[in-house]
């Protein structure tokens, strides 16, 4: 054979890949993970919507109830209450407990092994997944924030630096949990059993890290065994925007302790990372 | 041809699980620009053969290269270059057709149009439709969709008309034809004989994880299995003979003026020979067994 190409046969010359596709990918990835995500009923409605109907509960639930009271001596509500721990739960749910389930399910539905023979890069997976958590957590806060303001007439914190609290606080959350939703994936065998693995323990985590039931009843052992996981320091910074100063001193140490927020969760997240590199495979080979 | 046109290249590939052989030394070539059938039984070893190539499996030991590159380490760049239909997909199909091809067609450096695409597959009507919507046949049209998108050197196609109505099928036979014409290559599974008689330029036999038979599809068999059969009925129930002279054995059967009851004379399709070589290959497993 020549090395010209045959009359008969084309011959099939695959370009290379331009470069900068990864993100460029990544970020088109986004955009189809969260058209997906919004016409899953149920995911939307467990991990979307979850906080939204417990903070309607809890607010009509104990409406007459008196949560305190701040420095100017206004009552504290339990929609006042209860919108900085729907807030970081929403970080859990959308992030860990939706990304756990949702990649488990596709790992054993073919999605990832589909994936795997494609050329996407892991990394743009990783940027689409962890920005669809970005975007439905900024929307399910925005939700979250703008009826409790409007329906329930939460007063919410003018202060700028409390905002920006709020903002690094839900920002280093959201990836966090999503880390480390990604690295949890890799617990269910099965997609089938996903929620009954997953579930469970962000239920468990709700309970005792402030979420459902106020943080400062529990007892101090359960308090500290809670300080090991990331959930309780993220309500803890939630709760230092949305909840008047003086509530501080129900805190552990008497300080709403922001730079133990940060440390914590930074913890967790190069441990996500690192759970990831080590657990994430598009399949498991040979099963 | 040279070697070096080789686009597939497998020598004495063995995959064990425990002490299961699932494969047990195949080697085989593909070369540029052909049509290459696996064929055989459930649970062969054609999945797991293919798989390998597409990288999904490590095999346990043999030599495997696929457009150049060892599968096991084949990384974005080599991905490219791959079509891949796998067997079984069920993914949970939230994006309609023309969604899902477009942004597939992304991953590509030089993908085919994505309408075109749809129009191959013969799902112009359902483009706007939800993939979980579709039926199995239809879905699976779009799994082929998604396979050629990426305008690939080698296709691998593991099953991928099962569902197909007769329409679809031949839709899907004329798409194969117009793909080969552009010099893709192609590796085929398929349990439909006359599927891989029509699309295939050669196919390889494959039962127990070994290569019983290789070879171009009108020879493969040998000379032997293609000999035609004159079948005929007569007072003593159904007659079959294997001659080279049928016309002779039908002229003998009329030498007394009455017409055959039955009479035909057929050549063995690719599917009667498959099924020879399939029968007499358990045979064989069964005798060496008895004289252990």
């Amino acid at each position: 054979m020549t090395t010209a190409a045959p009359n008969n046969a084309a011959v099939m010359v695959t370009p290379p890949l331009p470069a900068g596709r990864t993100i460029r990918l990544g970020i088109s990835r986004i955009g189809y993970e969260v058209r997906t995500y919004f016409r899953q009923g149920d995911s939307v409605f467990f991990t979307f919507l979850f906080p939204l109907v417990f903070l309607t509960i809890f607010s009509v639930a104990f409406s007459n109830a008196n949560f305190g009271r701040d420095a100017a001596g206004h009552v504290v509500t339990a929609a006042d209450y209860y919108l900085p721990a729907m807030l970081a739960a929403g970080l859990l749910l959308s992030g860990l407990q939706n990304m756990a389930v949702d990649i488990a399910g596709e790992k054993s539905d073919g999605t990832l092994k589909r994936l795997g023979g494609s050329p996407l890069p892991v990394f743009s997976y990783f940027i689409g997944k962890i920005g669809q958590v970005l975007v439905t957590g900024i929307l399910q806060a925005a939700l979250l924030i703008v009826i409790a303001a409007t329906a329930f007439g939460v007063s919410l914190p003018s202060d700028p630096a409390k905002w920006l609290t709020f903002a690094w606080v839900f920002l280093l959350g959201v990836t966090t949990c999503s880390v480390l939703g990604i690295a949890l994936s890799a617990l269910p065998r099965t997609g089938k059993s996903a929620t009954a693995v997953i579930i469970p323990i962000t239920l468990i985590l709700q309970f005792i890290s402030g979420v459902y039931l106020q943080f400062n009843i529990l007892p101090t052992w359960l308090q500290n065994f809670a300080g090991i996981f990331p959930l309780k320091w993220l309500a803890q910074g939630m709760r230092s925007v949305f909840l008047p100063d003086s509530f501080k001193t129900l805190e552990a140490g008497h300080e709403w302790n922001l730079t133990g927020v940060l440390i914590a969760t930074v913890i967790w997240l190069v441990v996500g990372l690192v759970l990831c590199r080590v657990t994430f495979r598009w399949i498991r080979k040979d099963s | 041809m040279t070697i070096s046109d080789a686009v597939v290249s497998v020598r004495d590939l063995r995959k064990t699980y425990e002490s299961f052989a699932a494969l047990d030394g195949v080697s085989f070539d593909i070369q540029r620009g052909e049509t290459f059938a696996l064929l055989g039984p459930n649970g062969a070893g054609k999945s797991t053969t293919i798989e390998i190539l597409e990288g999904y499996r490590d095999r346990t030991s043999g030599e495997a290269s696929v457009l150049g590159i060892d599968p096991h380490r084949g990384g974005i760049a080599w991905k490219a270059r791959l079509g891949i239909v796998l067997q079984n997909t069920g993914e949970s199909g939230n994006v309609t057709v023309h969604e899902q091809l477009s942004h597939f067609a992304r991953y590509y450096a030089n993908p085919r149009g994505v309408d075109e695409v749809i129009a191959a597959v013969g799902l112009e009507e359902k483009s706007k439709t939800l993939i979980r919507k579709l039926s199995g046949g239809q879905r699976r049209r779009v799994d082929v969709a998604l396979g050629i998108i990426g305008r690939p050197e080698l296709l691998f196609l593991d099953e991928p008309t099962t569902g197909f109505d007769p329409e679809a099928r031949r839709g899907f036979w004329d798409l194969i034809g117009r793909l080969k014409r552009e010099g893709t290559t192609i590796l085929l599974t398929t349990h439909y004989l006359d599927e891989a008689e029509h699309l295939s330029d050669r196919a390889g036999i494959i039962a127990g994880g070994k290569l019983i038979d290789i070879g171009a599809i009108n020879e493969i068999g040998g000379a032997e299995a293609r000999i035609p059969i004159v079948r005929w009925q007569d007072a003593n129930g159904r007659q079959e003979r294997r001659t080279h002279e049928p016309g002779a054995v039908v002229a003998a059967l009329m030498r007394d003026g009455s017409e055959p009851v039955g009479l035909e004379i057929v050549r063995p399709s690719l599917e009667d020979v498959y099924l020879g070589l399939v029968e007499a290959n358990e045979a064989a497993i069964e005798d060496l067994e008895l004289t252990k």
